[in-house]
């Protein structure tokens, strides 16, 4: 059945969930203390009503629309024997997809199969289509938020929860979360980390820029901080989603 | 009977090995195959280089030529790399249009390229807003046994410090370029970035400079790039087994130290060469 989106009668399993997340951290570290602030985000899930899981994920105004349709048939030269078969394909918002595109649909790719539970679905095939709507920084990390909402929408088996957060490393050091375009393009380094919602551990990493050893471990504490936040946010959106049916 | 229980389980017949801390071809875990580099092979090329780790061959061909300096940024030259996986060296690859891994790779040496600074492209401007130099860097892999990232980087790095571009004048009257072949100079190379690779397995267990079978039994890889000051230029790690933050520490400090023996060879290898 359908499943439409918000201004319709059939308004179950549409849902709209709004997080403002600041946190301003006890900085004792003096002038170099990381300002974490996450922009403000919200997630619509099963907004669309052919693939078997859809959602949107913004982040401030970047804004990614993911579907997913699985586990399906396989083609008989791609499928594997024992695990499912996961496809990422990724489209931009301008031009045709490049070199560029086909490098993060691998990041995005790898970062699903460590988490989903293929060998329960084995000879078939999971494909998550990601559509970019806006690009306001961040593109990478709120793809991989979205590709999560919809596997979940989907109801594909995962072993945990995966977030993607976005350091911006400026040339005197301050740590910024969730860097917009400008501040990416100032930036001096911009790191792009998935960490897992189990134990936290980074799972994807993708960088821009020069930085050092000891930057490295900071951001990922920082963004292993934020991503407690994402978590709950993931939690909170889809508890309200369920406790309404 | 060894070789069928390797063919059966894999997996299986490797961790006997990992137990032991070793590996089937008896190197450490935390040892890199005999590197060995050959450089200014191709002489039709303006650099080139040839590296061997292990059984993986990758060589990488340099050539320079003119264009008109992007409108956006008219005192800067081009550095095009390309990484070609040709089915010669694998069965997995088929002829055609560039495959994924291809695709990945050649993304992965244009942000080394862009992260590192490995040269200034302001370097390669002759003229600003008329022309500039765009060095092509075809990367091509002969023989694929894992590792593919390390290979490219390395001979992309030994092609770049043996590309001698010839000086070139613009005639004030014609306004065309005038070569100059026999007055020829080297690239300023400003920083040396160095790959290492480690491959995951079991969540557990990091393996560096992993083959072509420990890759495809892998549960995730890792790929570091460093340069002299132990900066970090790219830290490539698409996805797999989740790391921690110490697994990580721990891939930096080898990182270095394959640094340093990567960066003796080469010096090494240039000192021997004879000059043109």
């Amino acid at each position: 059945s359908p499943r439409l989106h918000v201004g319709s009668g059939a308004v179950e399993g549409a849902m709209q969930a709004d997080a403002k997340i600041r946190t301003e951290s006890a900085t004792e570290s003096g002038p170099r203390g990381p300002s974490c602030s996450l922009r403000h985000f919200a997630c619509e899930q099963n907004l669309l009503s052919r693939p078997d899981g859809s959602a949107s994920f913004l982040q401030g105004d970047t804004s990614v629309l993911a579907g997913v349709y699985g586990p399906a048939e396989v083609k008989v030269s791609k499928e594997i024997f024992n695990k499912a078969t996961l496809e990422v394909i990724l489209r931009p918002k301008i031009g045709l997809p490049g070199v560029a595109e086909k490098s993060r649909e691998r990041l995005i790719r790898n970062t699903c199969e460590a988490v989903v539970l293929g060998t329960l679905h084995p000879r078939t095939s999971i494909t998550v289509v990601l559509q970019v709507v806006s690009d306001a920084g961040s593109l990478l990390a709120c793809c991989l938020n979205a590709a999560c909402m919809a596997l979940v929408d989907a109801g594909v088996p995962m072993r945990a929860l995966f977030c993607g957060v976005t350091c911006a490393l400026n040339a005197d050091g301050t740590l910024v979360l969730d860097p917009t375009a400008k501040q990416e393009k100032e930036a001096r380094a911009v790191l792009t980390l998935a960490l897992d919602s189990v134990e936290r551990k980074l799972l994807m990493s993708t960088t821009k820029g020069l930085y050092s050893d000891a930057e490295l471990q900071q951001c990922l504490a920082a963004a292993q901080a934020a991503s407690q936040h994402v978590f709950r946010f993931y939690r909170e959106s889809l508890q309200r989603r369920y406790s309404k049916s | 009977m060894a070789a069928g229980f390797k063919t059966v389980e894999p997996l299986e017949y490797y961790r006997r090995f990992l137990k032991e801390n070793c590996r089937p071809d008896g190197r450490e875990l935390g040892e890199f195959r005999t590197t060995t580099v050959n450089i200014g092979s191709i002489s039709t090329a303006d650099g080139s280089a040839l590296v061997k780790l292990g059984n993986t061959t990758v060589i990488c061909g340099i050539k320079a030529e003119f264009a008109a300096p992007p409108t956006d940024a008219p005192d800067k030259g081009y550095v095009v790399p390309n990484v070609d996986l040709p089915p010669l060296c694998s069965s997995r690859f088929r002829s055609g249009p560039p495959g994924e891994e291809a695709q990945v790779a050649s993304q992965f040496i244009a942000d080394v390229i862009e992260n590192s600074q490995i040269i200034q492209k302001e370097d390669l401007c002759i003229s600003p807003g008329k022309l500039s130099w765009v060095l092509y860097c075809d990367i091509i892999c002969l023989d694929y046994d894992g590792n593919i990232l390390d290979a490219c980087t390395f001979a992309l790095l030994a092609a770049l410090k043996n590309v001698q571009l010839p000086e070139v004048t613009i005639n004030e009257e014609t306004g065309l370029a005038e070569v100059n072949l026999k007055k020829k100079s080297y690239l300023n190379i400003r920083t040396h970035p160095v790959a290492t690779s480690f491959a995951v397995f079991d969540d557990t267990l990091l393996i560096v400079d992993p083959t072509g079978e420990e890759e495809h039994l892998a549960t995730g890889t890792l790929t570091v790039v460093m340069d002299e000051e132990g900066k970090l230029c790219c830290l490539h790690k698409p996805g797999g087994s989740g790391l921690t933050g110490a697994k990580l520490q721990d891939c930096m400090s080898r990182a270095v130290t394959r640094h340093k023996e990567v960066k003796k060879l080469m010096d090494e290898v240039i000192k021997s060469m004879k000059p043109k």
